[in-house]
């Protein structure tokens, strides 16, 4: 006879990652993801609830205290547009991780950070922040300057030091102050847990500027990679015609990195910077075959156009690196293998959660795909990027748990 | 042959509360709306997520006036949905088919209320 042997009433259990999770970690134990590394190479946090401490960091006291007082959150000290990403309150972890429970100790985002990774299987996380990214639009360049040394400082000195390797992150660039982002690459370039650097991509200069020669120079011989993680901003001139989310998301989160992608290239990037390692992050995918095609038919008949470049737009391309999410697999399939096959992702493809956003791709969306075979999987899962970033083997604790205990009932037989 | 198992009482179960239970290796969602009751697998088709645990709301709409121009939006609460907590994935609470493409649906199980408990037929 059949019988209940639990039952729950959602309303009063209040928020926990693990148990809003916990689907994702029976998916884990179905697919063996303990058995190999799974490398998320964006995801975020919430920095909003420890802006008191971000804001100590703030060198300039005048800032210091205009930003303590008005807050990161919207309406906040760098703030431009409104936006209901949340759905109003259609996704519930947005309005509830506010009131879950954590141990004093470690930081409150070193643990909500390790919940959601131990139930999704990923053992290293390459974490970025959420609101913070959009200080890039804010038109006061000294505010986006000091905010990013603070954020970066703070998260170094309180996250990435103190942690046993399962976080890194690829810090903040102010792209506004080509000068402020030489300073952080020398200042920050060796920090514990720093992997690369970022760049957000509505931003109103072109990465060609000569300005940014020097940078890209020091990334190239740190062998940091240089990423443009996509955002939008309702305060572009275009994107200010539309009027719903989807569509400002939909368009700005591929349109910034069209752009920037099409300069690079333009302007012979790749052949000036060979070795420096390009990381285009949550635009999902299918924005690079279109792309490719309308480059390397133009480029064709105008090759004057970019004298610099020795091969066609998209062979340079495919030497890039890109995050999977938000992967755009609703219901083609064919155009997923073929995209797959044109961006070259057994060796470029990097898996990415963008947890706990309202689009993040749990690693199943990757290890599901009937076209690609194990090696594959585990390569855009976790294997690329430790090659790219040169990561050590890590496996979180409760995998090695787990396997510990197979092994035990493998012995007892 | 479907056998009935006992959830709960029925008036455990509120207008508008949802009850999970686990039986065998499923765990299934019973939810109250407009008095019945309805039951779902807790499993979302779209990533897994515990769409049973999501939020109701009432179909958006666009309100256009007879000369084809927007006037307001407004919600239809004759038609709510179940809302997947993960990404949003919509789906009308009576027959639990996604509210774009009835395809994609959820796993349903019968409910019967007699006798003042809730039963599942598995
Ligand atoms: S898992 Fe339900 S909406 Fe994605």
């Amino acid at each position: 006879m059949l019988k209940v042997t639990s039952n729950r009433d959602v309303a009063n259990e209040g928020f926990n990652s693990s148990v809003h999770l916990k689907n994702a970690a029976a998916q884990g134990e179905s697919r063996n993801y303990d058995d190999f590394m799974i490398v998320d190479v964006d995801a975020h946090h919430y920095e909003t609830e420890a802006f008191s401490e971000i804001a100590e960091y703030i060198d300039d006291p005048v800032l210091r205290r205009e930003a303590k007082f008005q807050g990161m959150a919207r309406g906040g000290i760098a703030s431009m547009d409104g936006s209901y990403q949340e759905m109003t309150g259609r996704i519930t972890r947005y309005p509830e991780r506010r009131g879950e429970k954590v141990p004093p100790q470690p930081h409150r985002d070193i643990t909500l950070m390790y919940r959601w990774m131990d139930a999704l299987r990923v053992d290293v996380a390459c974490m970025f922040p959420t609101p913070m990214l959009n200080i890039v639009t804010c038109p006061r360049i000294e505010v986006e300057v000091a905010l990013a040394r603070a954020y970066n400082r703070w998260l170094c000195d309180n996250i990435l030091e103190s942690e046993n390797g399962r976080l890194k992150s690829m810090l903040y660039l102010p792209f506004n102050d080509p000068a402020a982002c030489i300073d952080i690459v020398e200042k920050f370039g060796s920090r514990k847990g720093v992997i690369g650097f970022m760049v957000v991509a509505t931003h109103y200069r072109s990465v060609h500027d000569n300005a940014y020669m020097k940078l890209y120079a020091m990334l190239q011989e740190r062998n940091l990679p240089l990423a443009f993680h996509a955002a939008y901003t309702w305060s572009d001139k275009q994107l200010s015609l539309t009027n719903r989310f989807m569509a400002v998301h939909a368009l700005g989160f591929t349109w910034h990195n069209m752009l920037h992608m099409t300069n690079w290239l333009v302007n012979g990037m790749p052949e000036r910077f060979p070795k420096l390692k390009i990381i285009w992050i949550e635009s999902g995918l299918a924005w690079v075959p279109f792309l490719m095609q309308r480059l390397d038919n133009e480029f064709m008949m105008r090759s004057s156009d970019a004298p610099l470049l020795k091969r066609i737009p998209s062979d340079y391309m495919r030497e890039m690196y890109y995050t999977s999410q938000p992967m755009e697999m609703v219901n083609n399939p064919k155009a997923l293998e073929v995209t797959f096959e044109m961006i070259n992702a057994k060796t470029q493809l990097l898996y990415s959660s963008d947890y706990p956003h309202w689009d993040m791709d749990l690693p199943s969306t990757i290890y599901d795909l009937p076209f690609l075979d194990e090696q594959a999987k585990r390569d855009i899962l976790g294997g690329n990027a430790q090659r790219l970033f040169n990561l050590e083997t890590t496996l979180a604790p409760g995998k090695h748990e787990r396997r510990a205990q197979r092994g035990v009932k493998a012995a007892a037989g | 042959m479907s056998e009935q198992v006992l959830v709960c009482r029925s008036d455990e179960l509120k207008e508008g509360a949802v009850r999970l239970c686990t039986i065998g290796e499923v765990e299934i969602g019973v939810l109250r709306h407009k008095g019945s009751c309805v039951a779902y697998r807790n499993v979302c088709p779209h990533q897994g997520g515990p769409v049973c645990e999501g939020v109701r709301m009432p179909q958006v709409e666009d309100v256009i006036d007879e000369n084809g121009l927007f006037v307001c939006q407004r919600f239809n609460e004759d038609d709510v949905h179940i809302v997947c907590p993960w990404h949003g994935y919509e789906f009308h609470i009576d027959s639990g088919e996604h509210v774009i493409d009835p395809k994609v649906k959820l796993k349903k199980y019968d409910v019967v209320e007699r006798e003042g408990q809730i039963y599942v037929a598995i």
